[in-house]
């Protein structure tokens, strides 16, 4: 049998153009009635917000300060400065927060790697962790870009579908927990764009040498593309502004390339079972292009997988003599580096593999002063001083 | 069937997987269409040709998300066993062919393609698992995916001579870390027990549980005597 012609006339008729996904009714309006009609619990914004405009206009809310940190098994796990430089800035900012034993993974590396999960599980695990949020009265933010893009997926979902709102409150009835959803999905980018002027107040390194190039995180802006962060004096609004905003505030040399578009090469199981896709992807179409084009002294971007990607991928590359060896790194790294940050008590930078150190000598930062005193922290555990160093620790 | 009605489809011979019954590739692809996602992310299609573009998978794999978006709507169920043989596992979802001028989601429409093949125990689906269930264990048994032990040298022999550094120091360098929640060197960060419960129930309540008996039974039983035993010293009967 080939194409069944019935099939195609049968499409003619059911075929709904529906409503466009760009015009889509403001989620936060949504939940609000959701609630309001007594199914969920939206957990509001409180306190200081800063305000800021998304790709179709709606403004988004950013929570300033009181925030639960939604962790990245990615960036705990393998780049621990990502998370670690987070919580650093926000420490120095002075704004308050807590960070939960009480918090799973968002699971979505897995389910866009292999699938084992479903609709009803991977909305009721960003429910559950919803709910532990607001048990402490503190309002999520969002540290990996896919747990971000999936929770917006899974926003969509739960609104659209009564069917699937019912099984996760059943599934959470068997938990004593209650269908909770923040009013806003905030990624920590958009906390560090929101926060890019208090920022740079703090800042007391020149990084105006380092030329720097964006790669923009697909899960964060092309999925549910209207929730993501635009803003007509970055790129003129055609691109998402977060990290290239807070690199310009810090006064970088941001430069441009011609495959900003494309993804990194991730594949969420080609990172893990089949790696010479991703590789040769991060090295062809992003980092060779990026050297040849901008040339620059660091790659920062926004999330865990491509952080991992255009890092790791570079060493084999070079065995090959491809045009590679740029630094990679978060903007929220580079950031906290700006502000003063250590780079190895702080930054964790000896976690990546793309070499880091000419970029922070372009910072005026002696590395290898910095080592040592690294090495002079450790013998504190080496000693059995402290089993652990702690936030006065690598403040010294 | 005559040969020039199959010709543009893979002989089973040269396929690689195998042939089923016509009545089970309808079968496959009524439970893709049954999906309520899948309404949401299949509106036609103009065949333009963007979404393999945008798409990184297309550039190194013989794969077309274009392909999948048409067979889906033409309800070609011939093709769509095939891809779900064969394509569904190069794409990368990374969602650049929401793209889509006419609104589709490719990316999504394979995310349920996977989701079927699982549920069916595909030869593809089983294919794609192997070497790969250690992270599902990991990620379902304690709550994290990826975890600082897995930096190992020999696991990551491309990545550089730091992961083997990172591998050395693991247990110092972690404890390195200001963040009080971070000094865990086999998950992520530190989850608590109680949230560990709570994430046992819901794979057991939503069925994602059952869906791992279908392509790894070793694994499944592994999975199910772990979370078992947690619930029922948390007593809690299922
Ligand atoms: S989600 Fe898959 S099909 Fe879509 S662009 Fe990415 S790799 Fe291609
Ligand atoms: S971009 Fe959309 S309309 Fe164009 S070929 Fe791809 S799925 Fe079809």
């Amino acid at each position: 049998m080939t194409i069944p012609v019935e099939a195609l006339m049968r499409k003619k008729e059911t075929f709904d153009r529906g409503e466009d996904r760009r015009a889509l009714l403001d989620p936060r309006a949504e939940l609000l009635k959701l609630e309001e009609q007594g199914e969920i619990v939206v957990q509001k914004i409180q306190g200081d917000v800063v305000t800021a405009p998304t790709k179709f206009g709606l403004e988004k809310r950013i929570q300033k300060g009181h925030l639960w940190h939604h962790k990245s098994c990615g960036q705990c796990g393998h780049i621990p400065g990502y998370s670690t430089s987070i919580f650093w800035i926000m420490r120095k900012l002075g704004y308050d927060y807590h960070d939960p034993k009480d918090q799973t993974s968002c699971t979505a590396w897995n389910y866009y790697a292999s699938a084992t999960s479903n609709s009803a599980a991977q909305a009721a695990v960003a429910v559950r962790n919803f709910a532990a949020a607001a048990e402490t009265g503190y309002f999520p933010l969002i540290h990996c870009g896919t747990s971000y893009g999936h929770y917006k997926e899974v926003r969509e979902e739960l609104i659209h579908h009564p069917q699937l709102r019912a099984e996760v409150r059943d599934v959470m009835s068997k938990l004593g927990k209650e269908l909770v959803f923040p009013e806003e999905l905030v990624h920590y980018s958009e906390w560090l764009y929101a926060m890019r002027d208090e920022i740079a107040a703090l800042q007391i390194r020149d990084v105006s040498a380092v030329k720097v190039t964006v790669h923009p995180a697909c899960h964060y802006y092309k999925l549910v593309e209207g929730d993501a962060i635009f803003d007509p004096d970055v790129y003129g609004g055609q691109r998402t502004a977060v990290v290239t905003g807070l690199a310009q505030r810090l006064g970088a040399d941001v430069r441009d390339y011609s495959t900003w578009f494309d993804c990194c090469g991730f594949g969420f199981r080609h990172i893990l079972v089949q790696r010479d896709f991703t590789r040769s992807f991060a090295t062809q179409r992003k980092i060779e292009v990026m050297k040849e084009e901008a040339d620059p002294d660091v790659v920062l971007t926004h999330d865990t997988g491509c952080v991992t990607t255009l890092d790791k991928s570079q060493f084999a590359a070079k065995a090959h003599d491809r045009n590679v060896g740029v630094a990679v790194m978060s903007e929220a790294q580079f950031a906290a580096l700006a502000m003063g940050a250590h780079p190895y008590k702080v930054c964790q930078l000896h976690w990546h593999s793309a070499d880091y150190r000419p970029m922070l000598e372009k910072m005026g930062i002696d590395w290898e002063l910095a080592w040592a005193e690294f090495q002079e922290a450790l013998k504190k555990l080496d000693s059995g001083e402290k089993r652990f160093l702690d936030w006065d620790d690598v403040d010294e | 069937m005559t040969e020039t009605a199959t010709s543009h489809y893979k002989r089973p011979d040269v396929a690689g997987y195998a042939e089923v019954p016509y009545a089970e590739k309808e079968r496959l692809f009524s439970e893709v269409k049954e999906d309520m996602r899948f309404s949401d992310y299949l509106y036609g299609c103009y065949e333009c040709g963007i979404c393999v573009a945008a798409c990184p998978s297309a550039r190194f794999y013989d794969f077309s998300p274009r392909r999948i978006a048409q067979a889906a709507a033409r309800e070609d169920v011939e093709l769509i066993y095939q891809q779900m043989q064969e394509d569904i596992w190069e794409c990368s979802q990374c969602f650049s062919c929401l793209r889509c001028p006419r609104g589709n989601n490719p990316g999504g429409i394979i995310t349920i393609m996977r989701e079927v093949a699982i549920n069916n125990g595909l030869a593809s689906a089983k294919q794609a698992m192997e070497g790969y269930s250690r992270i599902i264990y990991k990620i379902m048994s304690t709550g994290t995916q990826v975890s600082p032990d897995m930096l190992q040298a020999d696991a990551f022999p491309d990545w550089g001579p730091e992961t083997a550094d990172v591998s050395a120091n693991l247990d110092l360098w972690r404890r390195a870390l200001p963040s009080e929640t971070m000094h865990t060197t086999n998950t992520g960060w530190d989850v608590a027990d109680k949230t560990l419960v709570e994430l046992y129930l819901i794979w057991f309540h939503t069925g994602a549980l059952d869906m791992i008996e279908e392509i790894d039974q070793g694994l499944h039983a592994i999975l199910q005597e772990v979370m078992e035993e947690c619930l029922e010293d948390e007593g809690i009967e299922l």
